[in-house]
């Protein structure tokens, strides 16, 4: 019995030590693994990490993990280039930290960051944790930047420190909520958000937009980031008869939901928020997101400025983007930009030049107004074909430029084999 | 004011839909509320199903085994793995085929593991105070969640859509074959365990075993033999349920077991823990519970049906078109716990009463 016993807890630390061995050392191997940039031996080297904080456990571990690639690339690049600040050789290093998508371990992950002595960080993907750990960061005086979080408040708060490089969701919403009742013909709208700072606060924005349209919201159901039965709501929102079901969350549900819809016979047209609109999300649903709609952030990679490359050196270390690592990429590149233009690390020196940067980004020219907010924002309507993501028509600032899908218009000609060559890899994976 | 109150009394739906037919009393369509009662009837034999693996354990050896959730994950993703592999090899089999042999290969790995689990983790605990094992279940359910994290990754994984589920009408309501297919099996395989519980020689084993293992091991039985069988029978019906909600839902993740598995317990001891027929009541009531709660919460809590109310209420309700609510539909989760709280409040031995009581 006692050897038994000791057998038994042998295993099952041996076990334990193996399952968090492995989970935690993914990162470390990959920071070493950062080459080291030759130079000339005289300049002294500093090390300057830069955090990053997301989920990369849980069901939003795809696209954490798709933001930390980013910015991954984007500490290769810079270290790649040798940058030298001040008279000193910088060598740039990732702090990637998982925040979980909770917000109570996203201020813990900050507090982490800010014990680290990172001179700025990239995050957090969610809202629901960027709010939060936003003011931690503040506080210890150092900057933020965003590459997905787009609930409004989060650089309304006054904070000097917090910027984004993506539209925010008060824009996102009204072009949902336009494009709800305009093209998808939306007179009934039903609203479904997962409580989530990022869900309910797009959900909200496209309630008013919706309604300014001149659409009633007949239904507003709430469920939650971790579901994956949502038939008791819209068997409810079924009795309602809606045109458009607008969902505020993301991709995780999203792809169940729509499943769920055509299963409870729901003939309305669905629309979501760029939560919902990854590479995923079609093959998330098994074939029901066809013909409809999603909205992201942002322009389509093959409309960024400079993202092509981009695209191609990521997909080839990574695998296929899903939504954010391009902004991931930005965000790191513009606060090293900040640092250069400074010429310091120290994060009170380099802020004011970050506030007033103005850097030719692979999504877009990034340039913040007094919040942090980007100036440059756009927003993107997706809808399924095929099983992919193809873009119908852009908004920035404001107006509306339908994407002509029938013309052989040679900018698009680019964007379909790439979504093509993602969807391949997708498989073999 | 006035306007509030006719908007109010007479929610634009009610003038909307005019098949009076499908309309119950007061606003209550009658195929809403059968598909919700679908709805739960599906997620509840699921429950059901689940249930038993941990009714049985806590039956024989008073354990309460929580990695049995993490064994419902592993079937779905050993199926899983199984079917996306026949289908990149291109073999010519029709779906129903390849998803039999998914569950083919689930069966037994998950018999397995369950085995090797009791021998290795619980076993040498058998005498040991009751926190003792309760722990070592916990930790059982975070190594294997780990164990799947290394093999399949954190990402949501996708089950090919093989069949395309079709929907069917029922008086209004819409069931799909996977739906009836789902709650008839669960039935068959719960009718086939009361049969070798009841009927068999394995079956008198393990009641004599929960009644006392040490008479029925001095009687000539290999309590052993009887504890291992438990756990293997519960993993093959996890097994079984994995694969089922995979196919419902369409996707598996590495801790979809922790809930379902939560919510098992949570049916197993509304009908009273370590009794059979009580987990399967107990699954399928906590299943409809979750879906009648989820749907009409919203309504019931609606406060704008009160009839005082403060003026600022009442400005909200005009606003939001008669529909303010205390609680919202993302409470679904909450039902099943709310259930649980209230069972051990007012009726710890569950609605069918715990078989094994003289036991503690």
């Amino acid at each position: 019995m006692t050897l038994n016993r000791s057998l038994g807890l042998t295993l099952v630390a041996a076990a334990l030590l193996t399952a968090y061995g492995c989970g935690k050392e993914e990162p470390k191997q990959q920071a070493a693994a950062t080459p080291a940039p030759t130079a000339a031996p005289a300049t002294p080297e500093i090390v300057v990490k830069i955090g990053h904080a997301g989920p990369t456990t849980g069901p939003q571990a795809h696209l954490g993990k798709d933001n930390e690639n980013g910015a991954r690339l984007a500490i290769d690049d810079a270290n790649a280039q040798g940058i030298v600040i001040d008279g000193k050789k910088v060598k740039f290093e990732l702090d990637a930290q998982d925040d979980q998508a909770d917000p109570k371990q996203g201020t813990i992950v900050a507090q982490k960051l800010v014990d680290d002595k990172v001179a700025g960080v990239v995050g957090h993907l969610n809202s629901g944790t960027s709010i939060p750990a936003s003011k931690i960061y503040n506080d210890a005086g150092i900057p933020m930047i965003s590459p997905s979080a787009t609930n409004p408040k989060l650089t309304l708060q006054g904070y000097k420190d917090v910027f984004r490089v993506m539209a925010n969701d008060v824009q996102q919403g009204s072009v949902i909520g336009k494009e709800a009742v305009t093209s998808l013909g939306g007179k009934k709208i039903a609203i479904i958000d997962d409580k989530t700072a990022y869900g309910a606060g797009l959900a909200d924005e496209t309630e008013k937009a919706a309604k300014a349209a001149g659409a009633t919201v007949v239904a507003r159901e709430y469920t939650t980031d971790k579901a994956t039965d949502f038939k008791a709501i819209l068997t409810k929102i079924k009795a309602k008869n809606p045109d458009v079901i607008m969902y505020g969350g993301m991709d995780a549900q999203g792809g169940p939901m729509v499943k769920q819809m055509k299963e409870l016979g729901i003939k309305a047209k669905f629309i979501a928020g760029d939560g919902v609109c990854s590479a995923e999300w079609p093959k998330l649903a098994g074939g029901a997101a066809e013909g409809q709609y999603c909205t992201q952030a942002g322009l389509p990679p093959d409309k960024m400025p400079d993202a092509k490359d981009f695209v191609t050196r990521f997909t080839a270390k990574y695998g296929p983007i899903q939504v954010y690592a391009p902004y991931a990429y930005d965000a790191a590149m513009t606060m090293i930009a900040a640092m250069k233009q400074a010429n310091s690390t120290d994060p009170s020196k380099y802020l004011p030049e970050l506030a007033k940067i103005s850097y030719n980004g692979i999504t877009a020219k990034i340039e913040f107004d007094d919040h942090g907010d980007t100036k440059n924002g756009a927003i993107t309507l997706y809808k399924v074909e095929d099983g992919k993501l193809v873009p119908m028509a852009i908004n920035v600032g404001g107006k509306t430029e339908k994407v002509a899908a029938d013309a052989p218009a040679p900018a698009m000609a680019p964007a379909a084999p790439k979504m093509d060559e993602m969807k391949k890899d997708d498989k073999k994976q | 004011m006035i306007a509030a109150a006719a908007g109010i009394a007479a929610p634009p739906q009610a003038v909307e839909n005019p098949d009076w037919r499908l309309r119950g009393g007061r606003g209550t369509r009658v195929d809403i509320l059968l598909q919700q009662l679908i709805n739960g009837l599906t997620l509840g034999s699921v429950y059901a199903l689940v249930a038993l693996g941990y009714t049985m354990v806590y039956g024989i050896i008073g354990l309460i085994n929580f990695a049995h959730g993490e064994v419902v994950m592993i079937g779905a993703m050993v199926s899983l793995s199984v079917v996306t592999g026949l289908i990149g090899m291109h073999v010519p089999l029709p779906p129903i085929v390849i998803i039999l042999a998914g569950l083919l290969v689930a069966i037994p790995i998950c018999m397995a593991i369950a085995y090797t689990m009791e021998k290795v983790a619980y076993r040498p605990l058998r005498k040991a105070p009751r926190l003792a094992p309760l722990i070592t279940a916990i930790g059982m359910s975070i190594i294997l969640q780990n164990v799947a994290l290394i093999v399949w990754g954190r990402n949501y994984r996708t089950f090919p859509t093989l069949i395309q589920p079709t929907p069917y009408n029922l008086f209004g309501a819409s069931i799909t074959d996977l739906q009836v297919v789902i709650v008839g099996l669960a039935g068959l395989l719960m009718g086939g365990l009361v049969f070798v519980v009841q009927r068999t020689r394995l079956g008198m084993a393990m009641r004599a075993t929960a009644q006392n293992p040490q008479v029925a091991g001095l009687m000539g039985i290999d309590i052993n033999v009887v504890i291992s069988a438990a756990f293997v029978i519960g993993a093959a019906l996890a097994a079984v349920a994995g694969l089922m909600v995979m196919t419902y839902y369409g996707i598996a993740h590495y801790y979809m077991g922790f809930l379902l598995g939560l919510k098992a317990f949570t049916a197993a001891v509304l009908g009273g823990i370590g009794n059979l027929a009580g987990a399967m009541l107990g699954g399928i009531l906590l299943g409809i519970i979750e879906a009648l709660g989820a749907g009409y919460i919203g309504d019931v809590t609606n406060i704008c049906g009160f009839p005082f109310l403060s003026d600022s209420l009442q400005q909200q309700c005009v606003s939001n078109d008669g529909q303010v609510s205390l609680f919202g539909s993302n409470y679904q989760d909450v039902f099943a716990f709310f259930v649980l709280i209230l069972v051990l409040i007012f009726k710890p031995s569950g609605l069918l009463g715990e078989r094994v009581s003289e036991r503690a």
